[in-house]
């Protein structure tokens, strides 16, 4: 049907920019720092879009999202230097892994909601990290270095498209919806016969195993994992680039992310001036703008026609 | 000298109360920002190094004695947390919850890297203000800086609860935290009372500050994180909108950091402190002091 032409014209497109920025790359059209901020762009959509599953489609405000990154980075690590393992295995680990303890974690904490949930995420965020900390298998505080580098720009772009792909699916499927209506009423799914638990914990999961896969890429990226990688303050990143492009809108996410990571890359020539634009930035989009980008819509051809043809709908929607 | 197991308790017990009046007072100010408004500051511990400073340089480009500086500390952190409320916090009073938070996620790192640019991100050595005494009892040690935190912090807490309990502005906070719209109608002007809840927060973390300076001699524009967090766990051990709750869950996440790092291992110090605030979010979210309010559908 109509959908699965869709499908594969997105599938399409996506081989096409590949195509495009690959070769672009091989030419050394694209310098080395900018392929750097490609590889950040793709691992950052990967990590906003995991964590938009959870704070955006569920409804459940989490800001640990950087601690199972860490789990994901230092299996995979460990897979790829400590058993020889190839380089999928290592992703999908880090991703199991992730996603265990997000399944682990998520149980009992989920039954919190709302500042209680954020705090306690946070908390165990930090415990993840603080327990590799004193892991010396690992490296502990030192880091674990050594790791090849195996993250090629081919990997970081289909393990974004398969991750952007994974969860529009997801969302748009019976499970998906019912996490959406955790999202707008909790107690009102509830009462329509949602197991609220269970689709709290399967976002959690997923999400979780997804920032498993970006970590994984991020330390095969970088020849290192570190702890202090993988502080709170990343969880903040990625929630800024979350909150930027909306919650609840993958393409804003992916936007968001674009556009986060070229200005940090932008601003990196002023280190000291970097943060505090950054957080100006934060503080004026959401005095002006609290619902991001795209509020919870997502960014489509449709949108673009409704815009060029001055349609009231369009612009009365955004508010 | 030979450490016998209750000596090293009591010595860890000494330790762990001075540490967490610091931490009792920057909980203070959660608590009450919470209680009114329902907003985790995370520009709190911010505060506390913006105080920090100001002691800092009062006590040695001012030439201020130690409660002159204290009292200038507070004063300037009441001020930036009264222009914070009112110009990052006050629009989104409606909006929603997730905003305002990230706004002071936002607030947080401006201080932070302002600090940064301003002050050099260098640590630097807070002036030795008292002689240091060491007052020793058989084979415990007891310093004079903590006889001051302890000093300082106990009579702050004993200012703040007579406010509360017994001045009108006192009833009027505890109005606004227990029903705004109410408060209102009863004539109560709500945006002031939340900036002098403000005001009254950030220079109980600004009081902090100086003794944090004073206690452990060094500073730096980061210092105000990690304390923050533990002092919101804090916070919430004892329950949080409640003032007492947080001297309580100061003293007790003090005492427990300060028996991990003497008994265990200094590394998994703040690790206990998260651990306990996910065992108290899951067995009693209401905390210590907390009463468990039943949710209406």
């Amino acid at each position: 049907m109509g959908n699965n032409k869709r499908v594969l014209l997105s599938f399409a497109a996506c081989i096409a920019v590949y195509a495009v920025m690959q070769s672009l790359i091989s030419l050394d059209v694209i310098g080395s720092f900018w392929q750097l901020n490609i590889v950040l762009v793709c691992i950052n959509i990967i990590l906003a879009v995991s964590l938009n599953l959870i704070n955006g489609f569920t409804g459940q405000f989490s800001i640990g999202h950087a601690g199972f990154m860490a789990v994901g980075a230092y299996v995979g690590a460990v897979l790829t230097v400590k058993f020889q393992l190839p380089f999928l295995v290592a992703i999908l680990g880090g991703a199991a892994a992730a996603g265990f303890l997000g399944f682990v974690i998520g149980l009992p904490t989920l039954r919190l909601d709302g500042d209680y949930l954020a705090i306690a995420t946070l908390g165990l965020g930090e415990i993840i990290r603080i327990t590799i900390l004193n892991i010396p298998y690992v490296g502990g505080a030192s880091g674990f270095m050594g790791i090849p580098r195996y993250t090629t720009f081919a990997w970081v772009f289909f393990a974004t498209v398969f991750t952007v792909f994974f969860i529009r699916n997801f969302i748009n499927s019976t499970h998906g919806r019912a996490c959406i209506a955790v999202r707008e009423n909790q107690i009102a799914a509830e009462a329509m016969g949602v197991d609220t638990t269970k689709y709290k914990v399967m976002a959690f999961t997923i999400g979780a195993a997804f920032a498993g896969v970006a970590g994984a890429l991020f330390a095969h990226y970088f020849y290192i994992a570190h702890p202090a990688s993988f502080t709170f303050m990343k969880s903040f990143d990625i929630l800024t680039i979350v909150v930027l492009g909306g919650l609840g809108s993958i393409s804003g996410s992916i936007t968001a992310a674009i556009l986060l990571t070229f200005i940090s890359a932008a601003l990196a020539g002023y280190p000291e001036w970097r943060m505090i634009i950054y957080s100006l930035l934060l503080i004026i989009l959401m005095l002006y703008r609290p619902q991001g980008l795209f509020g919870n819509r997502e960014l489509s051809l449709k949108m673009f026609g409704r815009l060029m043809g001055g349609n009231k709908r369009g612009t009365t929607e955004g508010n | 000298m030979e450490f016998t197991f209750t000596q090293q308790l009591l010595q860890q017990l000494i330790n762990g109360i001075s540490l967490g009046s610091i931490y009792a007072l920057i909980a203070l100010g959660y608590t009450m920002v919470y209680g009114i408004i329902k907003l985790i500051n995370f520009a709190h511990g911010d505060i506390y190094m913006v105080g920090a400073y100001v002691a800092f340089f009062a006590t040695t480009t001012l030439k201020l004695s130690f409660l002159p500086a204290l009292l200038l500390a507070m004063v300037v952190a009441a001020i930036v947390g009264v222009i914070i409320e009112r110009l990052a916090y006050r629009p989104l009073r409606y909006a929603p919850r997730i905003a305002i938070l990230i706004t002071a996620i936002g607030v947080s790192l401006l201080l932070e890297y302002g600090g940064i640019l301003l002050v050099s991100p260098q640590p630097r050595t807070f002036p030795a203000i008292f002689q240091a005494q060491v007052f020793t009892f058989g084979n415990i040690v007891v310093n004079s800086q903590q006889v001051l935190i302890l000093a300082v912090a106990l009579s702050l807490m004993v200012i703040l609860t007579y406010v509360v309990q017994r001045t009108k502005i006192g009833k009027a906070m505890r109005a606004v935290s227990f029903d705004t719209d109410a408060a209102r109608l009863m004539g109560i002007n709500v945006d002031r009372v939340i900036s002098i809840t403000f005001a009254i927060g950030s220079s109980l973390a600004a009081a902090a500050g100086m003794l944090v300076g004073v206690y452990y001699n060094s500073i730096d524009p980061l210092m105000g994180i990690m304390p923050g967090l533990k002092a919101f766990v804090a916070a919430v051990l004892g329950g949080i909108g409640i003032i007492p709750g947080a001297m309580l869950g100061g003293i007790i996440l003090g005492i427990i950091e300060a028996m991990v790092s003497g008994f265990i291992s200094s590394t998994f110090r703040d690790a206990a402190a998260f651990a306990i605030l996910i065992i108290i979010l899951l067995f009693k979210p209401s905390g210590l002091l907390g009463k468990n309010v039943r949710e209406k559908v």
